[in-house]
């Protein structure tokens, strides 16, 4: 086997590799829990997410700075959140919720309730 | 010297010096506050008497109740500062607080920054709340301690040495995905407060978030700001003193002058460096000097600074 054929072998192998891993590397919206988001780098991730009614969505502050997490109608709102705090809240009727952390306010997120 | 308060406040106001930052100081000089090194001031005590009596010191961002790699020492960095304070030569006649006086707005962050303020000499505090001052549940707490000057509206203003002090409040309007912003009933209430003043009167005006748009990604900004100063636009000297970004960064309009004051807790990044406005971690020989706490030994005679004085971040 010449040089080039092997290099040409090496290659079209480490492309089916390269491709069968693709396929089994699901993106981090696919695999988490719609109802689990984190607070993270002064974003909400994911974001949107959809759940069903009667989820209890959580929020989880990953960063070193407070964030909160504040509807846009008023309906939840957490108190300033410290690395690690969490906050719930239950969603019962269906629709579409947008929040906001109050401290950064460039930072929103929402979530449909179906 | 005459008696009359008017004819004072007008000498005053050309003499006067206010500090603000933690580690800087201003000298109102031909009507605009001109930043000196605080450090300098504390150094050379001679020198900085003749500057005249200082009418107030900003401290800002105090943060009381972070206790991350940023700073684990948050009460010591203010007592650091308040020793600096205590030590000028010439006390000043007032205290501004710029807002964040905690972390995370919590009943004994508050009790614990009561208790160390205290401490300052200077017994006459003015304050505004910062977005980290008002995230209980109830918005309560900076109320209940530090509500009474604008009836628990956040937004007032008084008089001194002839100087008008306008304490704001942008921390509790925020539009989703937006700047900071004041409303409809403040900005009314700043023109009725405003109206009739003479426009030689010396304004300083006092919010935690900037007046002015420094990054709007990151919400360095105040949305209706613009109202604001269309109303101060006539004066001939309008001081606009803010926090939040944890870094000086100053600007000269006309006769508006802007500045942010530095923290006394941590420092934040540069704008648009990084993923957001948090806490920046840096070696702990540095930190002391990102927070204006500079050493004695940085000497500077204050008519070699410029006005664009920057933070060392």
């Amino acid at each position: 086997m010449t040089n080039r054929r092997a290099q040409w072998l090496l290659t079209a192998v480490g492309m089916v590799i390269l491709g069968v891993m693709e396929v089994y590397i699901p993106s981090a919206a696919e695999t988490s829990d719609p109802t689990k988001i984190v607070v993270k780098d002064f974003m909400f991730k994911p974001t949107p997410v959809t759940v069903k009614a009667g989820s209890t969505v959580t929020w989880t502050n990953m960063d070193d700075e407070p964030h909160t997490v504040v509807s846009d109608t008023g309906m939840f709102k957490s108190g300033g959140m410290d690395t690690n705090e969490s906050f719930s809240f239950k969603f019962d009727q269906p629709g579409t919720y947008h929040f906001t952390c109050s401290i950064h306010p460039r930072m929103v997120g929402t979530i449909v309730v179906q | 010297m005459s008696d009359d308060p008017s004819l004072l406040s007008r000498r005053n106001a050309l003499k006067c010096m206010a500090y603000g930052g933690a580690g800087t100081l201003f000298a109102l000089s031909g009507g605009v506050f001109t930043p000196i090194d605080l450090a300098w001031a504390a150094g050379d005590k001679q020198g900085a008497a003749k500057l005249g009596k200082p009418l107030f010191v900003q401290i800002s961002d105090t943060h009381i109740g972070f206790n991350k790699e940023a700073n684990p020492d948050v009460s010591g960095t203010l007592s650091q500062t308040i020793d600096i304070v205590n030590g000028l030569y010439d006390q000043p006649a007032l205290i501004i607080h710029t807002g964040d006086i905690t972390h995370l707005s919590k009943p004994a962050e508050f009790d614990l920054a009561q208790q160390l303020f205290t401490r300052l000499r200077t017994t006459e505090m003015h304050t505004v709340p910062g977005e980290h001052d008002t995230t209980d549940a109830t918005v309560t707490e900076y109320f209940n301690r530090f509500g009474k000057a604008s009836n628990n509206k956040g937004y007032y203003s008084f008089d001194h040495a002839g100087v008008h002090f306008i304490g704001l409040i942008n921390v509790l309007q925020f539009k989703p995905g937006g700047l900071g912003s004041l409303g409809a009933e403040q900005l009314a209430w700043v023109a009725a407060d405003l109206k009739g003043r003479s426009a030689s009167t010396p304004i300083v005006v006092f919010a935690h978030m900037p007046l002015w748009t420094i990054y709007e990604p990151w919400g360095w900004g105040t949305g209706d700001a613009d109202q604001l100063m269309g109303q101060l636009r006539r004066f001939g000297s309008v001081t606009v003193l803010n926090g939040h970004i944890h870094q000086i960064v100053q600007k000269v309009e006309g006769n508006m002058t802007f500045h942010t004051a530095r923290s006394t807790s941590y420092p934040q990044p540069a704008a648009g460096v990084g993923s957001g406005p948090g806490p920046l971690k840096v070696p702990a020989d540095q930190l002391q000097a990102m927070l204006g706490i500079t050493s004695v030994s940085v000497v500077k005679h204050p008519s070699s600074l410029a006005l664009n004085d920057t933070a060392l971040a």
